[in-house]
């Protein structure tokens, strides 16, 4: 069986319990300054989104510290986030079995994992939030460097424009939307969060919800 | 002579107040408000396109009343001087040469470009910093700078294209329409410094009545299709224009023939800011009420033994 699932740095340890290192330290770091570019991307927007959350422009500063940083907290995330998508992008690529995981979502909200098929590092779920984000932070940046009008206003006509920040408005909606699905998912399957913080998981954790993953990894030993 | 002895009311002379306040807002940027109990009449200028004579006299008057400065800039070979409108310059001339293709006249078609006051402005729909836009019961509509967070989207909002953000403080500026002349019974600067009377100020319902007799003079002069810019698509403005050819208003340096605001800026601003909030909280409360119903999904020791019998085969 190809390897096509395994990333850098997974290992499985035997031991009681068995542990499995999912994350690599680079990666963890990389995941949370992503994370926080994200929450202080949301907040920031969020604030100049709707008039009743005018008020989370206190936490920048103010409204014209808000509006100076906003695109700059994007010009991170957009090169962050290029980060995690080369790491993550190939064990992302779509698998037979992750039709039938979809299919079966009804099972997967469920909790009834042994209706499930076995999956790799990344379940169907994953693998749409992970792709979800890829494109609406392609579609967010572009769309914000069209409205970034304190450095590129004279590139793009008022039309343009008024396209670009509904567009992004709408991405900013949904990105929030898939970021809720995330969270949710870590914080629902107990002993995600270890996986993110510590970057281990234990063979417990990876039998139940990632099995062709962990048969995978203690193969290759 | 045409009738430009408008009538203002009286300049005060008692109980002076020094500008226009919170008790006279009809719209307020990003918040609600009530309307005042006390109504402000109704104000307008009117820019009569066919007396003008593109001296910039009310360029030079805005410039100088409201304390701005151009930097020296260059001549592109035509009239129009700065070119756009600028933080600074609020008003500019533009200049139209356009061959009358039934009189084979050409004419200079001069229009003064700046604010419309909309009756429903789109700046202030736009705009996210509650109260940084507001528009008073007299129907000026105004930016308050010490509020304005220089994000641009009343650029976006704005139908006629007439606000520009500084890039010194990153503020939005435009014209007030004076709204701290007309607080104390004064006209507009560029009204005042008009040597042709081509600008004039006054109640809408006077401007109204005597724009009718300037487009009967026109009219009586071969401008059958004289009129009145007053275009309903955005409430109307507080600044109108008479035009010699109101059939053609784009003839005037592309001044919108139906001008309203962008149906994206109203889909932005309406449904997607209910929309998008609604989503997001329904998000949030689905995963609550999921995690409530399914409660935790946790791994059992029967999947730790069998993680242990699968790597610990081979230990």
């Amino acid at each position: 069986m190809s390897a096509y699932d395994v990333e850098q740095g997974d290992e499985v340890h035997p031991g009681n319990p068995v542990t499995v290192d999912r994350y690599t330290g680079g990666a963890r770091i990389n995941h949370w300054i992503t994370a926080t570019c994200l929450v202080l991307l949301a907040l920031s927007g969020l604030a100049l989104f709707h008039p009743s959350l005018f008020f989370l422009t206190g936490l920048f500063g103010g409204g014209q510290t808000t509006r100076a940083i906003h695109p700059w907290l994007g010009v991170i995330l957009f090169f962050s986030f290029g980060g995690l998508f080369i790491r993550f992008w190939r064990a992302n690529l779509w698998k037979a079995e992750d039709g039938t995981w979809m299919a079966r979502l009804r099972d997967v909200l469920g909790g009834h994992e042994e209706r499930l098929p076995e999956v790799g590092k990344y379940n169907a779920g994953q693998k749409v939030v992970f792709w979800s984000m890829s494109i609406l932070i392609i579609v967010l940046i572009c769309s914000g460097i069209l409205i970034w009008d304190q450095y590129f206003a004279e590139f793009s006509t008022v039309e343009t424009k008024r396209f670009a920040v509904l567009i992004h408005a709408l991405a900013a909606v949904t990105i929030i939307c898939v970021w809720i699905v995330h969270v949710y998912a870590a914080i629902w399957v107990r002993g995600t969060i270890g996986a993110m913080t510590k970057g281990r998981v234990t063979g417990g954790w990876a039998w139940r919800h990632h099995r062709k993953w962990l048969r995978e990894l203690v193969g290759k030993r | 002579m045409a009738n430009f002895e408008y009538v203002l009311p009286p300049a005060p002379t008692t109980n002076v107040k020094v500008a226009f306040g919170e008790e006279d807002l009809v719209r307020r940027s990003a918040s609600n408000i009530s309307p005042p109990v006390k109504q402000l009449t109704p104000v307008s200028k009117l820019i009569d396109v066919s007396k003008c004579i593109g001296c910039k006299a009310c360029q030079v008057a805005c410039l100088e009343w409201n304390n701005m400065r151009e930097e020296v800039g260059y001549n592109h070979g035509v009239y129009d001087n700065p070119l756009d409108l600028t933080p600074a310059s609020f008003t500019v001339m533009r200049y139209t040469e356009w061959v009358n293709p039934e009189s084979q006249n050409l004419e200079w078609l001069i229009r003064k470009d700046g604010c419309m006051h909309c009756a429903d402005p789109g700046c202030l729909k736009a705009c996210p910093a509650p109260g940084a836009i507001v528009q008073y019961s007299n129907g000026i509509v105004d930016f308050d700078h010490d509020k304005c967070i220089g994000c641009g989207y009343c650029i976006k909002g704005c139908p006629f294209n007439i606000p520009r953000i500084s890039k010194v403080d990153n503020k939005a500026y435009k014209c007030t329409l004076c709204s701290d002349r007309v607080a104390v019974g004064q006209g507009p600067a560029c009204a005042k410094s008009c040597p042709t009377h081509a600008i004039v100020f006054g109640t809408k319902d006077e401007m109204k009545k005597h724009a009718e007799a300037r487009i009967k003079d026109l009219k009586s002069r071969g401008y059958t299709n004289a009129g009145l810019y007053d275009p309903p698509g955005v409430g109307g403005t507080h600044v109108m224009y008479v035009l010699q050819h109101a059939d053609k208003p784009e003839l005037y340096a592309n001044l919108p023939k139906d001008p309203r605001i962008s149906p994206i800026v109203e889909l932005w601003k309406g449904m997607t800011k209910y929309a998008g909030l609604a989503a997001m909280g329904a998000f949030a409360v689905i995963g609550l009420l999921h995690h409530v119903v399914t409660g935790a999904n946790r791994v059992s020791p029967e999947d730790e033994e069998n993680a242990r019998r699968l790597a610990g085969g081979r230990r």
